[in-house]
């Protein structure tokens, strides 16, 4: 079983979630696809043993064989090219690297390149698999080393992935393929606004979802009020406590500390397999 | 000579746009004869790489000069790679910018006057992609 863990607005806690949810159960993977700033190997000190760059298509010209015929730049769709007055420039950084320009090139004189855009760093923290990937600094991408990520998953455990915050691309690539997901939430009209984000994209990729509401006790109840109206399962309830900041300020995850927790989370669990 | 630039509608009186890749029309002036060609920016609405694309199209126009209001990066490694000259920080209408031009009263640039995405607009800006 596949469970994403996403949020609309940034630091609600994903991660906690994430890793507490895997401290808390057995034989689990755990893949964090917040690529451009992962974050859970903080808290489960993770020992790398594999590290493998990713590298995505970029085009080459040969000259030699280039008759400026533009075709490559007609087909573009991110416009890495420009060709004209017997010119032809390339723009690697808008290269989506899908290869088409190496298609429609009458010519042939399109090589294929490739350029290291991030790592994907494997390792074990105590009994949990544990995969996540790095983007490399300056590379506007993230979904070509989250595809690598996800290529590392082990159908036979219970995977969770960790997804960006938002609605974009890579929240789309995290999430897409999973069996449930799971939207952390804050009980703000921060939270409230990009949760309706969240979940209108969920709706449309047809995930079936449900909320985890975090550091409850701030802000207001409309979280709740919004869920019941829609019908969407409220999973969890996190209260604001020192204790669990505490921890977290320090990279530990609060089920380690507060094993009590060990058994919500658990039943976070039943739900979500309840539920998918 | 031939220049172009970047105006919110097809007529030699309407205002200069002052972006270069997200312009409405290009018009493309013979200065000594004052006839034009509009014609409309295709890249305007492009998801990325608008400057680039437009800089082809200009360039493929074989025109010398370029005024608009703000250029980036991109679209000036194209300009400047087609031999282009690009004038920036023009306002007023078309037949306004021509006749400065002709008298020497508009300067070349050399570097970008705005960043990436600068004519997407906003909630755009910077979107991760």
């Amino acid at each position: 079983m596949i469970i994403s863990i996403a949020s609309g607005k940034g630091g609600t806690g994903k991660t906690t979630i994430a890793t507490n949810l895997a401290l808390s159960l057995e034989n689990v993977q755990l893949l964090d696809c917040d690529v451009e700033e992962p974050n859970a190997h903080i808290f489960l000190k993770p020992e790398i043993k594999i590290q493998t760059p990713v590298c995505i298509p970029v085009p080459r010209v040969d000259e030699t064989k280039c008759d400026y015929c533009g075709k490559c730049a007609e087909f573009c769709e991110f416009n890495a090219f420009a060709v004209f007055n017997k010119q032809i420039m390339i723009f690697p950084e808008l290269c989506h690297g899908c290869g088409g320009c190496l298609l429609v090139c009458p010519k042939n004189a399109m090589v294929e390149n490739y350029k290291e855009v991030g790592v994907v760093k494997k390792g074990v923290a105590r009994d949990i698999e544990f995969v996540y990937g790095e983007l490399k600094l300056g590379e506007p991408m993230a979904v070509p080393v989250i595809r690598k990520v996800k290529e590392e998953i082990d159908e036979n455990k219970t995977v969770i992935i960790d997804a960006s915050p938002g609605t974009s691309c890579p929240v789309i690539a995290a999430v897409h393929g999973s069996d449930y997901c799971i939207l952390v939430t804050e009980p703000t009209p921060f939270g409230l606004h990009d949760l309706g984000l969240a979940v209108e994209t969920l709706r449309k990729m047809k995930i079936p979802f449900g909320v985890v509401i975090n550091c409850d006790g701030i802000g207001d109840q409309k979280v709740q009020e919004y869920c019941k109206k829609e019908g969407i399962p409220l999973l969890l309830k996190i209260p604001m406590d020192r204790r669990i900041a505490e921890l977290y300020s320090r990279g530990i995850p609060f089920v380690l500390e507060m094993p009590k927790w060990k058994d919500k989370f658990l039943e976070l669990f039943d739900a979500v397999q309840i539920h998918a | 000579m031939k220049i172009c630039v970047t105006a919110s509608s097809g007529s030699l009186d309407t205002q200069v746009d002052p972006r270069f890749g997200r312009c409405q029309y290009f018009l493309i002036v013979d200065s000594d004869t004052m006839d034009f060609e509009a014609m409309p920016n295709i890249s305007a609405d492009t998801m990325g790489g608008a400057g680039i694309q437009a800089a082809q199209a200009v360039a493929n126009k074989g025109v010398e000069v370029v005024i608009t209001g703000n250029v980036g990066p991109n679209a000036i490694q194209t300009l400047s790679a087609a031999g282009i000259k690009i004038i920036t920080g023009a306002f007023g209408t078309v037949r306004e910018v021509i006749k400065m031009h002709k008298s020497g009263q508009l300067k070349e640039t050399s570097g970008a006057t705005v960043s990436e995405h600068f004519g997407m607009g906003m909630g755009r800006k910077g979107g991760r992609f």
